[in-house]
């Protein structure tokens, strides 16, 4: 069944058809109509789940943990400075091995204040051991909803995952989207059965002191999930398009890559627009395509090395900054990509939420392509910012 | 009721945890624990009690116990719940929470569970400091006692404030049951964790709990001092259920708090102004406590005994 419906509707759709047992909520711009969509399901008896109106988020994140550590499936979702306030729980979550799936509705964290889009809220969380996806539309913001509990669930994986969208472009934006019904999803994403939880019939100790002695084969553990779960998202994916029709291409999507020769990573909705621009730009002959990077974390480096080793140059968008310089996009890329010759360009645009238009994404097009010829080009380029010539 | 005769001993919180000789909190906890019984799962936030019980490999705990933060005992607590009522399970619900992590930072956390009403035990072991981090004052800390942070210096000797009147607090929130407990007084004691085990909603019990080096005192007199605080007044033994006061324990007749504060290192330095201060303010909350007028050898003044409205009395004692 097709339904009109904002990304925010999309994601609480999403968490309702798997069937969550405990959702810890606060309210926060734009994430807001997730939390109330899920209380509607709720309380009109179309959800069967422990709906926890909490005093902060802060406590939605401690209160996440803790029921899924007494094995619960949780669901919740946060925003900006709600992600801030809890990033203390989010680093006591992922070495706990606990697969809490949380939407976050990018927005920008202040100061100075805002509520439009941007990454800088979920960047500030990519060492916390969290794995990270940024979504294109709505569609895509309901399937990963329900790939994540999978992702996130999987014995080699036992991490929280956490699907961003871009705020309002996509949360308070009515899009069509597929609907899968409950039965298929139910096929695809069976109960959460985990091993070992908080259980008086098999008492366990969760979260107890860690003396160095032990801490660092913990952490390697965490990084070994993390690498299992490179395999899981590839494998959940494909299993997904077969079952649902819908291909996401796992940890990367592409677009018109194939013989392509200058290329621009893009995250999140900037990614349609992009399409376009590449269209354009194919129309007048030019070898242009795109990489879609959809998990930030775990990092497919090696899927971007594979990607890039026939092109001439290669375009970074980055909504979010990392004050000494480049976006934290472009310094993971400049990483994988350590010993390629061929020009690695950032390229800011829409921070703050400032739109991203179709004349910013032909300059990037064209500063990489020109780079691609061998002309000296910035580095690092602000489009769009006022006191910037691009 | 149980009685200590039939008191349970499974051993649930073990012999060889690293809880200093005479700690108040280890000797609450375990035997908060054989009440509570085996269904029960425990949260400790960053407190002694993770340190001394969980330090991996080790671990003292026979029942689940759960521990991430600080701050979170109420919200950790009601996910947990949440969780084992989705499941269908019948599980006590407990936390072990010091007087750091409920006067102070977990407050904001506790109040949430209790406005709520969550199906759980919430336990204060109140031992008046942050003493996992070597003894800094607290919300908890009584005035005049010295700390790391309220140090004895030659312009200021000790805490300044009084300590912050918690029960009231939790009380406001119109739950089922608050308490206050001590290890002095093993009946009492047990009466209470029963009566909050059997209890539905937000539960409440507030143990005293002595730390033998953060109030300077002799490990073996752990249980002596939590009788003379309540002897003296410093703690009262008292319960409200649903909205009802009851004292549960009456000392015959007022000590001074003197033999209270000369049993503990941290007091050591008051002057005899500072001590009368502290009498006064044990004084009022005796009156106030028990409705009568406090024994008139130790209390000089007589303090108003209708309510906790600010008198000019008040002003004096706590600033503006």
């Amino acid at each position: 069944m097709k339904k009109v419906i904002t990304g925010d509707h999309a994601v609480a759709i999403g968490a309702k058809l798997c069937r969550v047992d405990v959702v810890p909520a606060y309210p926060i711009t734009p994430q807001t109509l997730i939390i109330e969509h899920i209380a509607d399901f709720v309380n009109d008896g179309e959800l069967d789940t422990k709906f926890l109106t909490m005093e902060s988020e802060h406590s939605v994140m401690s209160a996440a943990a803790a029921a899924s550590a007494a094995g619960a499936r949780v669901f919740t979702a946060t925003s900006s400075q709600g992600l801030a306030f809890m990033h203390e729980m989010l680093y006591a979550t992922a070495p706990l091995r606990l697969p809490v799936v949380m939407a976050n509705a990018s927005r920008t964290l202040g100061g100075p204040p805002g509520i439009w889009c941007e990454y800088n809220d979920s960047m500030g969380a990519r060492d916390s051991g969290w794995l990270q996806l940024y979504v294109e539309d709505n569609q895509e913001a309901l399937d990963m909803i329900i790939q994540s509990f999978r992702i996130a669930e999987d014995k080699r994986v036992l991490l929280p995952v956490m699907p961003c969208l871009d705020g309002f472009v996509l949360t308070h934006t009515v899009e069509p989207v597929e609907i899968p019904t409950q039965e298929e999803v139910d096929s695809f994403l069976g109960p959460y059965e985990p091993d070992i939880i908080l259980d008086p019939a098999r008492p366990a100790m969760i979260g107890t002191f860690m003396p160095a002695e032990y801490i660092m084969e913990l952490r390697r553990q965490t990084v070994a999930a993390f690498d299992s779960a490179k395999d899981v998202i590839r494998e959940v994916n494909s299993e997904f398009s077969k079952k649902f029709g819908r291909d996401y291409g796992g940890l990367v999507d592409t677009y018109r890559m194939d013989d392509a020769k200058v290329a621009l990573i893009t995250m999140g909705t900037v990614t349609s627009t992009s399409r376009e621009v590449v269209d354009d730009l194919r129309q007048k002959g030019e070898k242009v395509g795109i990489i879609k990077l959809r998990f930030f974390r775990p990092f497919p480096s090696e899927d971007l090395r594979k990607l890039v080793s026939n092109l001439d140059a290669l375009g970074v968008f980055d909504r979010s900054i990392s004050y000494h310089g480049g976006g934290p996009v472009y310094n993971e890329v400049r990483s994988a990509l350590f010993g390629m010759k061929m020009p690695v360009i950032n390229h800011f645009a829409g921070l703050g939420g400032r739109d991203v238009t179709e004349d910013q994404i032909f300059k990037m097009f064209e500063l990489t392509s020109r780079a691609a010829k061998g002309e000296k080009v910035k580095e690092v380029n602000w489009h769009n910012t006022r006191g910037e010539t691009v | 009721m149980i009685t200590i005769k039939e008191l349970s001993d499974d051993n649930l919180f073990t012999a060889g945890h690293t809880a200093c000789p005479g700690c108040g909190v280890a000797m609450s906890i375990r035997n908060a624990i054989r009440v509570l019984g085996k269904d029960t799962a425990v949260y400790v936030p960053a407190s002694c009690a993770v340190v001394f019980g969980t330090t991996f490999p080790y671990g003292a705990w026979k029942v689940p116990f759960f521990h991430t933060a600080f701050e979170n005992t109420g919200a950790c607590l009601t996910g947990m719940q949440a969780a084992f009522e989705k499941k269908g399970k019948k599980v006590t619900v407990v936390g072990f929470a010091g007087d750091g992590g409920t006067y102070d930072i977990g407050l904001q956390s506790m109040s949430g569970a209790a406005e709520r009403n969550e199906d759980i035990i919430y336990i204060c072991l109140d031992n008046e400091a942050y003493m996992n981090t070597g003894i800094q004052r607290s919300g908890g800390t009584p005035f005049g006692a010295w700390t790391t942070t309220t140090p004895v210096g030659s312009n200021i000797q000790g805490n300044q404030r009084f300590k912050k009147n918690l029960g009231d607090i939790v009380v406001a929130h119109e739950i089922p049951y608050y308490a206050t407990l001590s290890i002095g007084h093993p009946l009492d004691f047990i009466r209470k964790v029963e009566k909050a085990k059997n209890m539905k909603g937000f539960r409440f019990l507030h143990m005293f709990t002595p730390c033998i080096p953060g109030w300077k005192m002799d490990p073996a007199k752990t249980v002596e001092v939590t009788k003379r605080a309540v002897e003296s007044g410093m703690w009262t033994l008292y319960e409200v259920e649903n909205g009802e006061k009851k004292v549960t324990y009456k000392p015959g007749k007022m000590k001074s708090v003197k033999d209270y504060l000369n049993m503990q290192g941290r007091f050591r330095h008051m002057s005899d102004e500072d001590i009368n201060k502290l009498q006064m303010w044990v004084c009022r909350k005796w009156n106030l406590h028990y409705h009568e007028k406090g024994a008139p050898d130790i209390c000089e003044v007589a303090p108003p005994v209708e309510h906790h409205a600010i008198t000019e009395e008040h002003r004096e004692m706590h600033g503006p």
